[in-house]
């Protein structure tokens, strides 16, 4: 461990992403602070283009594009943090099981895991929010579920791996419950790898809850990245900037966070140096 | 071979089994009525609530639903669509064509422009090609498809006025017969464009590594060693063992692949299931939505024995071991 | 006067990779003539797996490159040929088996396939079937095995297949690489004697690498040495393991021949392999070395004759004049 920071800090790419979250963080933050004009306001200027009064122009409703965006990033920060933590901590629990016990148990498990990666998640996640209506939480909570496979995959290899190692003999011969070395001394070690997968669901989780909000699919009253494309699309022919920037906001934040992943990975992972 | 086949096919069965029952989960488990999740929100014609709840059997208890649905299910009765006034499971079959008329066309020619890319790369194996590749899988990993899409129809459509931006066919002077394939075609272009960017990125970065390590094995070597010219040796041992990790990674994520369709289908106005979707959301047309799930999840399914039969086909080791699957 | 096919003369080979800088082979000779059972003999990181790959050009280009020294094949100078000549070359009058016989067939392409594609290219006016099946009889491999995929065979299977493949061209020269060393003892004896029936059938020359002294004794009518990328002892198998002029030779017989010390450990040689990413101007085995000297440090001697004949050479200082000009039996170890 001792040796993450040098080698983080040499992934550079991974380093601009890290501060480009920082600042998106920042920003979502001071908003919540300071919260400034109302990016909600209906106002007379509309479907202008980008000019120094308004940046990146103002949509149908009169609404400032630059403004709906940065509000913007609290619905995209949250979705993605909140899908990704769900997802890594039922992955971890499940995978740890699995891994550990095997047998049925493991066979049980990854039967499971392989259910939810055949089905395709951005259309069952659709359904299901269509059919129980939109809202943050039910998406945060169908993209939890349809993502916990990948983490479970990474957090049973690696517990194979290390429950195999001779420390955990070690430990055994101590007289340690199976349970209390399961939690404390295999997990632990094994969480590294399933970080790096976490900050990858995070961008994962981005897109599928603008591609739902896309669909019309989320709640008016939040302004999302992926509502603003909804918009964009019936505008596409007067007002290119109602698709072009919101969609870069989505593009860069999940290239941020993939590229953060990436170099979380690498530099997490010795056996992984140097190979991008 | 045939051993493997039908494993392949045993391990399906439970899986769409399970599919059809996580559909009937859903039903029951969001708020309301579950006979709304079967009928949607679009106005019907009295009585056919009723119908509905006689033939779903709703005021029995759950197993004997769970029951009578796989058997409705297992009879083609997907429910039936007042907006588009069809019978569900026509409505998909028929859209779905016009989605695989766009998805298919579209992965060869990425799977083959991401391959040529490769092979084209990989003798110049260096870091500027390893770089380039790997950043251009990362923004396509990066971007909402969708948004590619409409980033294509600014420019092509819209700016340059090379293609059309919506729909299939022209509705000013409609075309018949070469003319119409033609104009389809057309039509199909810049979606086709959106969804082959797309994947070329996935393609190229794993064909790269596929044929940079096999380039590597030691039975190239025994190739070379037999006096065999590079051509011969490229395209008679390194290609078909490079092809075969590129046709499992599109095979098995052709899930992603068809999401991805119905996504840009809906900038474009493509009338496939991905319209269809957004549409019925529109309306309220549940039925419509569960049954374009089934079909899509049941889809990927059979896509994924595909590709374990392809995967056999191209790599007789695999058929000595019954699971494909990493 | 036998004509040579294969000649090494003072090759010098590095291997470079982003940051280090591999010295692989630093004076290799060798040559091998028509008819003649060669061997190269040393231990693994040597560099006598280099040396296979460098007599076809198969070191990985880009990364290989020959600093000093020329290959010769049949006369002609092939050091710095590029791949597409190299393919020509190829197969005839050279050709190569290597060691582990699954990862060097194709995974996916069935065997008698594998072996034709040999055929069609060396002896094009042969009828493909029937010559494969001539082949596989002639290494006694049963015709059920043609349409069989590699890893659907044993291992003494497959070496038979790789055999099969490079006599296929017709080679005036077989180059063995570790054939037997992934093989089991049973198998191994069976695979050596069908290369020597094989040279004999077809007068084919074999140069044979390995580590296995035994293989090579009994196979082999002459021994090269190598230590660190150079050759060091050469000469007639009688001589070099009968009475070894190198103290790593010695080294290596007693090695070989003994099971245990005195104090009933492992007899090996002292010290530790060299490490070929510093290279030194002395000699690379000075530092073990129980005989070691002045000169052993400050340059490596040319090579010596020990023999009127000029038959058995060696390069070491010992034998230099002044020194000693008898070999000595018996080596001190290293504590």
């Amino acid at each position: 461990m001792r040796r993450f920071w040098p080698r983080f800090v040499s992934e550079r790419a991974g380093l601009a992403a890290a501060a480009y979250v920082l600042v998106l963080t920042i920003v979502m933050l001071a908003l919540e602070v300071m919260p400034g004009s109302d990016p909600h306001a209906i106002t007379s200027e509309v479907m202008l283009p980008p000019s120094a009064a308004h940046v990146l122009g103002t949509d149908e409703l009169g609404r400032d594009v630059l403004l709906g965006i940065l509000h913007g990033i609290r619905a995209s920060l949250t979705v993605g943090f909140a899908a990704a933590l769900g997802a890594t901590l039922i992955g971890v629990l499940i995978g740890a099981v699995a891994g550990f016990y095997g047998g049925i148990l493991d066979l049980l498990c990854m039967r499971l895991s392989e259910l939810f990666q055949v089905v395709p998640s951005f259309i069952l996640a659709a359904v299901i929010v269509a059919l129980s209506g939109p809202g943050l939480p039910q998406v945060v909570a169908v993209i939890s579920l349809l993502g916990w496979p990948q983490v479970a995959r990474l957090m049973r290899a690696e517990v194979m791996r290390i429950k195999h190692l001779e420390y955990v003999d070690a430990v055994r011969c101590l007289g340690t419950r199976e349970t209390s070395i399961l939690m404390g001394e295999i997990v632990p070690n094994a969480l590294a790898p399933v970080l790096a997968a976490g900050t990858l669901i995070v961008g994962h989780a981005i897109l599928l809850e603008a591609g739902l909000s896309f669909f019309g699919l989320s709640s008016a009253d939040i302004i999302s990245w992926g509502r603003m494309l909804n918009s964009g699309q019936r505008f596409l022919f007067n007002a290119w900037w109602l698709s072009v920037f919101p969609g870069s906001a989505i593009f860069l934040t999940v290239l941020a966070f993939n590229l953060l992943g990436d170099a979380l990975g690498s530099a997490l992972n010795p056996r992984s140096a140097g190979k991008k | 071979m045939g051993r493997y086949l039908l494993a392949r096919i045993l391990w399906a069965v439970p899986i769409v089994l399970a599919i059809l029952v996580i559909n009937f989960l859903i039903i029951h488990v969001v708020p309301g009525d579950p006979v709304q999740a079967l009928v949607g929100d679009f106005p019907t014609p009295p009585g056919y609530v009723e119908q509905v709840r006689q033939e779903f059997g709703l005021d029995r208890p759950i197993a004997h639903q769970l029951g009578l649905y796989l058997w409705n299910l297992a009879h083609g009765n997907l429910g039936f669509s007042f907006a588009n006034r069809q019978a569900v499971l026509g409505l998909i079959l028929d859209r779905a064509r016009l989605t695989l008329l766009l998805m298919l066309p579209s992965l060869t020619l990425a799977a083959m422009l991401g391959i040529a890319l490769a092979m084209a790369a990989a003798p110049r194996a260096g870091s500027i090609y390893d770089g380039a590749i790997t950043a251009l899988s990362l923004i396509g990993y990066s971007m909402p498809i969708f948004w590619l899409g409409q980033l294509l129809v600014i420019l092509f459509a819209i700016k340059l006025r090379w293609l059309p931006a919506q729909g299939m066919i022209s509705l000013r002077n409609t075309p018949t017969g070469w003319a119409a394939v033609w104009d389809v075609t057309w039509h199909l272009a810049l979606p086709a464009l959106s969804v082959t960017i797309y994947y070329v990125a996935v393609v190229a970065r794993v064909a790269r590594a596929s044929v940079l390590d096999t380039i590597s094995q030691d039975y190239v070597l025994t190739a070379r060693a037999k006096g065999l010219g590079r051509r011969a040796v490229l395209w008679r041992h390194v290609l078909p063992n490079s092809l075969i990790p590129v046709v499992t990674v599109i095979g098995y994520n052709f899930g992603y692949s068809l999401t991805g369709a119905i996504l840009v289908e809906t900038v474009f106005a493509w009338p496939g299931l991905g319209n269809l979707f957004i549409t019925s959301i529109g309306n309220r047309d549940y039925p419509v939505l569960q049954g374009i799930f089934l079909f899509t999840a049941i889809t990927v399914v059979v896509a994924n024995v595909v590709t374990d039969l392809l995967y056999g086909v191209l790599d007789p080791r695999v058929r000595v071991s019954h699971r494909a699957h990493a | 006067m036998i004509s040579t096919i294969l000649e090494i003369s003072d090759l010098t080979l590095s291997y470079a990779t982003p940051g280090r800088k591999l010295m692989a082979l630093q004076g290799v000779s060798l040559s091998v003539g028509e008819g003649e059972a060669v061997g190269l003999v040393g231990e693994s990181g040597s560099g006598k797996s280099t040396v296979a790959r460098v007599a076809l050009g198969l070191t990985p280009a880009g990364v290989a490159h020959i600093q000093a020294g020329c290959i010769r094949i049949g006369g002609r100078d092939v050091t710095h040929l590029g791949e597409d000549a190299w393919a020509v070359l190829r197969g005839h009058p050279i050709a190569i088996v290597f060691q582990d016989p699954l990862s060097f067939l194709n995974p996916v392409m069935r065997v008698s396939r594998q072996i034709a594609e040999s055929v069609e290219r060396h002896t094009p006016e042969l009828a493909v079937a029937p010559r494969v099946r001539e082949l596989l009889e002639r290494v006694k491999l049963s015709a059920s095995c043609a349409a069989s995929y590699p890893h659907e065979l044993s291992g003494g299977m497959r070496q038979r297949v790789l055999l099969a493949i490079a006599i296929a061209c017709r080679p005036k020269l077989l180059i063995a690489d570790e054939p037997t060393t992934a093989l089991d003892v049973t198998t191994q004896a069976e695979i050596l004697a069908l290369l020597e029936e094989l040279r004999v059938d077809l007068n084919m020359a074999l140069l044979l690498i390995s580590h296995d002294l035994g293989l090579v004794a009994s196979a082999c009518e002459r021994i090269y040495v190598i230590y660190a990328g150079r050759t060091i002892e050469w000469g007639p198998t009688a001589r070099v393991f009968g009475a070894p002029a190198h103290p790593y030779s010695e080294g290596l017989l007693h090695a070989a021949q003994t099971d245990r010390d005195r104090d009933g450990r492992f007899v090996t040689i002292g010290g530790d392999p060299p490490d070929l990413t510093h290279t030194g101007v002395g000699c690379a085995f000075a530092p073990r070395c129980g005989y070691a000297m002045a000169p052993c440090t400050e340059a490596m001697p040319e090579p010596i004759a020990l023999a009127q004949s000029r038959s058995h050479m060696v390069r070491c200082w010992r034998y230099a004049e002044g020194s000693l000009s008898e070999p000595a039996g018996g080596m001190a170890e290293q504590p």
